[in-house]
């Protein structure tokens, strides 16, 4: 904690832009907001390539344990970027290089001999559409357990079960799990994916616009789901959609031009913005 | 004034919906001409084969006369050559495939290879022959064998492997690769459970192709010492051998009318066994998507 404090001071003191500073300055006292909090993330000047485009700039955040932190700011404003970039996924896409550092549990994810498999074993992700594999329901949610090594029938029953009714698809699917997961409707194909999430155990779930290929009744489901889950996991939750960030987070950051132009609790961001541009965007001025 | 004047479209719509009709039944006789020439293919084949095809001719080997001749040293042969050409171009293919688009970094190297494998797809088959005289036949020292054959015809479908595996791959919707990798999956675990199984339709179509084209090939054959008349089955990977398309050539090159109804017969079986693979692979497709 201390550390990361006397980094940001670094930070501050190393940009050149007065820009930046200015908005470094605005930015600390809702930072400083939850000392007290642990945090699974500490974020540290992460810059971000993709080839010669630069779209993440300086990006210092402190993502709490056990809360929704939700991601929020108008289409390429690199909040899909950023969340990828907490479990180095953005790496599939070869020309990307960062700088800076994210530390999960107080260990830099960029360091050489963090071996990203491991990494992803306790930050879990959500992706924007359903993505089931073309297997049953069952293989589904069976596969993390199995690609780490879990072969007892018993035991991988048990976790399919208990992943299922974690996210709440139990009920609907006990019946029918020897069947293709792309036989159920989009919103169920959604949370058998977050059950297949959840059945490696993870402690961070990264969820990238998880209900946007959705329809209303579904994402309400999912999100009564993510309140369900914060008791259990932390939960760092990209929306293009404000009311949902308003409803499901407990700490919101603003993203703008690959900036972190704002973040605090949920109710001061929305509330009381510190910043004209989060003011602009949340009261749908411009994005 | 509108830029667009509708009396005169509707003064010229006429011409332009003739031209439309007559380009479709161009279109549609061009089709047909490809059709009416398999037919009529299959049609003289059947005709002049059905007589000399019986059990009997592919049970027999050689002969100097059309009515004892059969077709069974080649047809041995030309099983022999696949069991050699299936595991070798699969397994090479295959491995490249997945090298190249899984592992490989997207660099200038990668498309030069790329692009050469592509070529290599173009290369006319008695290069490969040619090739195989060279490296199989004489510096590997395997004489005229089943061996040799294998290999070349092997070397001569891989770069259809390749390619048909290749575009498999690149088929499989990344975001399933993705669910995989976030869920701390390695490149490996990724490909043995998620592009294998998902490509594997593709690689099977592609391979099955790819081997009906071996199964027909004469040319690289002749030029690796496959034998016109020979009087035993291979009966180990270092036997001589001849093989089906080898056998038809050679008695289609005969003089007297018979011979040609024994080449007849001996096409029919070779289409049966072209037939009898692409059973396999829609079998097998089939089965697997059922797993599913």
């Amino acid at each position: 904690m201390n550390v990361s404090l006397k980094d940001k001071k670094n930070t501050k003191q190393s940009h050149s832009s007065p820009k930046l500073a200015n908005l470094n300055q605005e930015r600390t006292s809702p930072l400083r907001a939850s000392e007290t909090q642990d945090h699974v993330f500490e974020i540290d000047k992460l810059n971000l390539w993709y080839g010669q485009e630069q779209a993440l700039y300086d990006i210092d955040m402190e993502i709490p344990e056990n809360q929704v932190t939700a991601i929020i700011g108008p289409s390429g404003c690199g909040k899909s970027t950023f969340i990828k970039t907490l479990n180095r996924m953005v790496e599939m896409v070869p020309i990307v290089r960062t700088s800076g550092s994210i530390k999960y549990k107080s260990r830099n994810i960029f360091d050489r001999k963090y071996e990203v498999e491991d990494l992803r074993t306790k930050v879990g992700m959500v992706f924007q559409n359903p993505n089931p594999f073309p297997k049953s329901i069952y293989e589904n949610v069976a596969y993390g357990p199995r690609i780490h090594g879990i072969k007892k029938k018993e035991l991988l029953d048990e976790i399919v079960e208990k992943s299922l009714k974690d996210a709440a698809i139990w009920d609907e699917v006990k019946d029918r799990l020897n069947e293709n997961a792309y036989g159920v409707s989009g919103g169920q194909q959604q949370r058998i994916c977050i059950a297949r999430a959840l059945a490696i155990e993870p402690d961070v779930i990264l969820m990238d616009e998880p209900t946007s290929a959705l329809d209303p009744i579904s994402t309400l489901k999912v999100e009564e789901l993510v309140q369900e889950l914060k008791k259990k996991y932390s939960i760092v939750i990209v929306t293009h959609n404000m009311q949902q960030a308003a409803r499901i987070s407990d700490k919101t950051g603003f993203f703008l031009n690959g900036e972190l132009v704002e973040f605090a609790d949920t109710n001061d961001v929305f509330s009381n913005p510190q910043d004209k541009r989060t003011e602009d965007y949340i009261t749908g001025r411009f994005g | 004034m509108a830029t667009i004047n509708h009396a005169d479209i509707q003064k010229n719509i006429r011409s332009k919906v003739i031209k439309n009709a007559v380009l479709k039944w161009l279109f549609f006789l061009a089709t047909m001409v490809g059709l009416v020439f398999l037919v009529l293919l299959f049609y003289r084949i059947l005709t002049q084969g059905i007589g000399f095809f019986s059990l009997d001719y592919i049970l027999s080997f050689p002969a100097p006369y059309p009515e004892e001749a059969g077709i069974f040293a080649g047809l041995m042969g030309s099983i022999g050559l696949m069991l050699i050409v299936a595991p070798v171009s699969v397994i090479i293919g295959v491995s490249t495939a997945l090298y190249i688009e899984e592992y490989a970094k997207k660099n200038k190297m990668t498309s030069f290879i790329q692009a050469n494998i592509q070529n290599l797809a173009g290369v006319p088959s008695i290069v490969f022959g040619l090739l195989g005289l060279t490296f199989f036949v004489y510096m590997f020292n395997f004489g005229y064998t089943l061996i040799a054959g294998g290999l070349t015809m092997a070397l001569l479908i891989l770069p259809v492997i390749v390619v048909a595996a290749q575009e498999s791959i690149r088929s499989i919707p990344v975001e399933l690769k993705e669910a995989s990798y976030g869920m701390g999956a390695t490149k490996w675990q990724t490909i043995r459970r998620v592009v294998i199984p998902a490509a594997l339709p593709g690689m099977l179509t592609g391979t099955i192709l790819a081997l009906s084209r071996a199964i027909g090939e004469t040319a690289p054959l002749i030029i690796v010492g496959a034998a016109t008349a020979i009087y035993t089955t291979p009966d180990s990977i270092f036997s001589r051998y001849t093989a089906m398309p080898i056998q038809i050539f050679n008695w289609t090159s005969r003089p007297q009318e018979e011979w040609q109804y024994v080449a007849g017969a001996g096409i029919i079986v070779l289409l049966i066994v072209l037939l009898a693979m692409n059973a396999i692979a829609v079998f097998i497709r089939n089965k697997f998507q059922k797993r599913l």
